[in-house]
């Protein structure tokens, strides 16, 4: 298993692994929203959660089909489904080299993009809190998404359309997490309903991705 | 009679689909048409709404179809996941585009319901929000039957998504509610006390249920038979296909 995991990061970090991307189009994402929606820093730092959040989910998705997609074409699928890791374990190790790629640096990164939105300061922690609970589930459920379109060519539509809705719960209550801790509202429920979203979904969802890899294998 | 299981059988099921098919076809349409005129023209127009109140008679039952569409797309679904019945994921297949539809019906006679009563085409209200997205879970499935060319990959796939979607829905719907609240009234059909209870405030009214009971068992009716008749369509059509290919071989 963490022979897995350090290969899918090796390759990850080094040329052509797209590394960096889904950090440099969250870059893009934030500088374009004042361009879009103007200036004016207290709209920016009421919508900053928000913008943040979705800039996130973006980066996330766009790098979705690098989690099975190469491995499928090169045939390492196949290996991997008849190693003796159980395809469950493999499939969750994968959305963790996601996450560990993606997710991670999106977290550690989102402070700096927050000053450009002009955040409230109470709401620092929270947005990094809120990210760090809620990307492993962005992640988990992609992985999802990947499996199930991982034989249809050129598929990366299809994949969103089908993620996209996914993402609804955990869009919702980690934006709603972010927005209250930087409004000062109280933020229990959203920060036990986000995480029981994200535990749940990293128990379960791996069983529901290694059964439609399965298939799609067959 | 035997098990229902025995309905499986594809032969079985198109010649009694065949069979009922007429019959469920022409109750549809007797109790759409008295259901609808009898809502449009002979009931009295309410105090506060006027006119407006009668496109309950076509929201209501396409809301409440759009939803147990999907439930029966969940119910046969696993049937196939458990039992591998074609005929079950067939009829999923087949209701599919039938619960698009009926979605739609429900937002754009919402839509249109609510221009005159909100003042507004659409809020993002939990359960206007719901079905929205209850619409794009419709709208993946369908495309992912659409994408895979192997039958039983994709019946597979779209049975996995199905069940996930379910649960995914369930977690929106009630995620949207926690995220804004609404205008959209509560439940006030079908409700233990809508209909017979003491609260007057929020139960439809006898006058209205009665028509509105009708067009609910219409619409019903009318997804049986188009269900009906589309399952029996891809069962043919998969028999056309197995038939080339049999020849081709031969």
């Amino acid at each position: 298993m963490i022979a897995l995991l350090v290969r899918d990061l090796k390759l990850s970090f080094r040329a052509g692994g797209g590394f960096g991307l889904g950090l440099a189009f969250f870059l893009i994402v934030t500088v374009l929203v004042p361009f879009g929606v103007g200036p004016q820093s207290e709209l920016l730092s009421r919508i900053a959660p928000g913008i943040l959040w979705l800039g996130a989910l973006l980066a996330c998705l766009l790098s979705l089909d690098r989690i099975l997609a190469l491995d499928w074409e090169d045939g390492s699928l196949d290996l991997l489904a008849t190693s003796p890791l159980p395809l469950e374990g493999a499939v969750s190790v994968k959305a963790l080299a996601h996450w560990v790629t993606t997710g991670l640096p999106l977290t550690l990164a989102s402070p700096l993009f927050a000053l450009l939105l002009s955040l409230p300061p109470a709401g620092y922690p929270w947005l990094v809190i809120s990210l760090l609970l809620g990307t492993p589930a962005l992640s988990v459920i992609g992985t999802f998404g990947a499996a199930l379109t991982v034989g249809v060519k050129r598929g990366g539509l299809l994949m969103s359309l089908l993620v996209l809705p996914l993402y609804v719960p955990t869009l919702i209550f980690g934006a709603e997490l972010a927005r209250r801790g930087a409004e000062g509202q109280a933020t229990l429920t959203p920060l036990l309903m986000l995480a029981g979203i994200s535990f749940g979904v990293i128990a379960l969802l791996p069983f529901a991705s290694a059964l439609v890899l399965r298939v799609n294998l067959r | 009679m035997g098990s229902i299981w025995e309905y499986a059988n594809p032969v079985k099921f198109s010649r009694t689909a065949t069979l009922l098919l007429p019959w469920v076809s022409i109750l549809a349409a007797i109790s759409l048409v008295t259901g609808l005129v009898w809502g449009f023209f002979f009931t009295p127009e309410d105090f506060r709404q006027g006119s407006t109140v009668k496109i309950i008679y076509l929201h209501v039952p396409s809301a409440l179809m759009a939803i147990n569409v999907w439930f029966m797309m969940l119910v046969t679904s696993l049937i196939w996941l458990i039992r591998r019945h074609h005929v079950s994921v067939l009829a999923a297949k087949a209701a599919a585009p039938v619960g698009v539809i009926m979605t739609l019906i429900a937002l754009a006679t919402g839509a249109i319901w609510g221009q005159p009563m909100w003042g507004t085409w659409w809020v993002w209200d939990p359960r206007l929000t719901a079905f929205l997205i209850l619409f794009l879970f419709y709208l993946g499935y369908i495309a992912l039957w659409e994408a895979i060319d192997n039958p039983d990959t994709a019946a597979d796939l779209t049975s996995v998504l199905c069940i996930v979607g379910s649960v995914f829905a369930l977690l929106s719907r009630y995620a949207v509610n926690f995220w804004n609240q609404g205008l959209h009234q509560g439940a006030s059909v079908m409700r233990a006390g809508a209909v017979t209870g003491a609260d007057t405030q929020e139960k439809v009214s006898n006058i209205f249920f009665y028509p509105l009971l009708l067009c609910i068992i219409g619409f019903v009716l009318l997804f049986v038979a188009l269900v009906f008749l589309r399952t029996r369509t891809e069962i043919h059509k998969r028999r056309t296909k197995a038939l080339l290919a049999r020849e081709r071989l031969g």
